[in-house]
């Protein structure tokens, strides 16, 4: 049995353009526990989704696996041929997707679309798999469920709807979720309800999570592991409290500083100079040198190597190649 | 006169439903759409002004309706003491010059045809602010400056530029024919936190510079707390409570403002139960009776499905429309 439910070394998943190689992930390693929730936060373009999609292999060209390994119980799925991993997908890994308008199928009713995950994975006869829908839509807080299995997509609020697609992803109690912005669609009311209730089906299930968001807020709600990524690399990974309330990275640190907060009245933000390099003009040192405050010569030829700063809290900084601080 | 810049009061819009291929022409449309209703407040000079609530409360329709680029159905807008309500589109041009409006998406409201060196003189040598296009182009390239872009930046279309810098560019567009007044519509929610942030502090610096005043329209209610010296928080239509930020985020009276507030998400705190139920309204096309919110509020009694609340004074400057709140609140 292996210790760790899922180990990502060194994964690199690079897109050949016209235009150039797009270097979406370039060198992700984590790792996660069974039963955990990891977030993983970052702007827009910095290959926190892709690294959702290339867990389930879902990586089409041009975009390849240049390297890496990704281990789910101990197997490489990208050793996997396309047969081995349609077993796994939506059966032990499931995803949400960011856009409940999108990612149901309009000319099919709730009911089926939950009932076709059911008679992929398993063996159920059709009253079985009614039975289970009904139980799942319960779950998820969708009132009078048995009526509403033969509604159509359009008939649910988007709130509804993406708890239909938890409902889904949770069919075939998989022991990993993927959810890539689950509630950026969604009023804040209804965001704090479905990831209360994700959180919750999650614990209930001893499922483990990995929530892809911008929000930093939201993801310290229920995180106890984040990850902070930047133009395709991880530069900080640690516990939330690590990442939170002792963040060094001076990326992290600047995401901290730009966000205005409920807590205190800052007069001013503190906004991070610049913005993120274009994916196809990288810069060839750290990719965060150019916006980087404490940015050395070093900073501007060599890559940082992670360096573990405390147990479990690696930092992505040559500031930290020997003990120094900005 | 009062120093009130602009003034609303009673404003309502709705939008009638068509149905069918004649009913638009011929016959009277049956239903509607209940945008805005009955919602009234006042902006000072020099004062930044945030309508926060979820999707479909009104929020951008009001906003539109206070500049005309809808019609309102009743109530009255005053700007500069001036009643524009029913203002002719000739008679609107010199009020359209002092309020402009900042948009949400930069991706769209910027033509792509255009460099931004004519995005930004077109409106000048439209309200005649210059005496000849290269007048025009001297200010154009003053307020480039001003707002961080670069003048060899001038000749560029808006697709060779990010996010952040259109939106600069949309603020230099509104900025070009000195506005007293500026509506902003959501203009940093298509935006990442460390652009986000740099746009913020863009708009405080322009609004002491040019001496603005804000209409500012948000659902992040962190940014609004950053930003705004007052808040109105508006429900199916309704402004269900309005007052000074510090007032209405230390001490809130309404449940709805309870429960938004308990529901964005704080850095570092755990996950509370949500605090209120049920989903965020659909089209209003039938408003319940009574108080708007009464359907998701957890202390809803018989009155509020018959009484429709008023807005009522609290604190100084401070109402909120709820019939519990002098009992205690909730």
């Amino acid at each position: 049995m292996a210790d760790y439910l899922l180990e990502v070394n060194d994964l690199k998943t690079y897109f050949y353009t016209f235009k150039g190689v797009v270097k979406a992930v370039d060198g992700v390693n984590f790792k996660m526990r069974r039963g955990g929730i990891l977030g993983v936060v970052g702007e827009s373009g910095c290959g926190k989704s892709i690294t959702g999609f290339s867990i389930l292999k879902m990586i089409d060209p041009p975009g390849k696996f240049v390297s890496g390994q990704i281990l789910f119980n101990g197997e490489d799925i990208l050793q996997k041929s396309e047969e081995d991993m349609s077993k796994i997908r939506g059966n032990k890994i499931s995803m949400i997707f960011q856009d409940p308008m999108t990612s149901l199928n309009p000319l099919y009713t709730i009911g089926q679309q939950i009932m076709e995950t059911l008679a992929i994975h398993g063996n159920m006869t059709e009253k079985q798999r009614r039975d289970k829908a009904v139980e799942l839509l319960k779950v998820v807080g969708i009132p009078s469920p048995e009526s509403r299995l033969n509604d159509y997509p359009h008939q649910f609020s988007g709130g509804m709807r993406q708890r239909v697609i938890i409902a889904i992803s949770l069919a075939t109690s998989p022991e990993l979720i993927i959810a890539d912005e689950p509630t950026t669609a969604l009023d804040v009311t209804v965001q704090s309800q479905i990831i209360h209730q994700l959180e919750q089906l999650v614990r209930k299930n001893n499922s483990s999570l990995i929530l892809i968001t911008h929000d930093v807020a939201l993801v310290s709600q229920i995180a106890e592991n984040i990850i902070v990524m930047y133009c395709g690399k991880v530069v900080e990974s640690g516990t939330m409290e690590d990442i939170i309330y002792r963040p060094t990275h001076p990326y992290t640190k600047g995401l901290l500083n730009s966000i205005p907060r409920m807590d205190d009245s800052k007069d001013r933000l503190e906004p991070i100079k610049g913005m993120v390099p274009s994916p196809f003009d990288l810069p060839v040192g750290c990719k965060f040198a150019p916006r980087c405050e404490c940015c050395s010569s070093k900073c501007l030829q060599t890559e940082p190597e992670a360096v573990e700063i405390a147990p479990g809290h690696r930092v992505c900084c040559h500031l930290f190649d020997e003990k120094g601080d900005c | 006169m009062s120093d009130n810049l602009v003034e609303v009061k009673n404003l309502t819009k709705v939008f009638p439903i068509k149905q069918g291929l004649f009913s638009g022409h011929f016959g009277k449309p049956k239903q509607f759409v209940h945008a805005v209703n009955n919602v009234s407040f006042h902006i000072k000079q020099g004062e930044v002004f945030s309508l926060v609530g979820e999707s479909g409360c009104g929020k951008s329709t009001t906003a539109r309706t206070i500049i005309r680029l809808h019609d309102p159905d009743g109530g009255s807008i005053h700007f500069g003491g001036v009643d524009i309500t029913h203002l002719g589109e000739k008679e609107m041009y010199p009020f359209r010059r002092r309020m402009q409006m900042i948009f949400q998406n930069p991706y769209s409201s910027l033509n792509p045809r255009y460099t931004i060196r004519n995005i930004i003189s077109e409106p000048i040598l439209f309200h005649k602010l210059a005496a000849n296009k290269k007048e025009a182009d001297e200010k154009a390239l003053e307020i480039l400056n001003n707002i961080g872009l670069r003048p060899e930046q001038a000749d560029r279309y808006p697709h060779q530029f990010s996010g952040g810098q259109r939106q600069r560019i949309s603020i230099a567009r509104a900025l070009a024919l000195n506005p007293e007044f500026i509506i902003a519509d959501e203009p940093v929610s298509a935006l990442d936190v460390s652009i986000q942030a740099q746009i913020l502090n863009l708009l405080l610096d322009i609004k002491d510079e040019y001496n603005l005043s804000y209409l500012f329209i948000a659902h992040n209610l962190a940014v609004v707390k950053h930003i705004s010296d007052r808040v109105g928080i508006m429900y199916l239509g309704h402004i269900v409570e309005v007052g000074n930020k510090n007032t209405i985020f230390k001490h809130p009276l309404h449940p709805y403002t309870n429960a938004l507030f308990a529901s964005i998400p704080v850095l570092g705190q755990k996950m509370k139960d949500p605090a209120i139920t049920g989903d965020t309204p659909s089209t209003p096309i039938d408003l319940p009776s009574g108080c708007c919110f009464r359907k998701r509020c957890a202390f809803a009694q018989k009155i509020c499905a018959e009484v429709v609340p008023e807005l009522k004074e609290y604190e100084p400057g401070h109402q909120a429309a709820c019939h519990f709140v002098e009992k205690g609140g909730c």
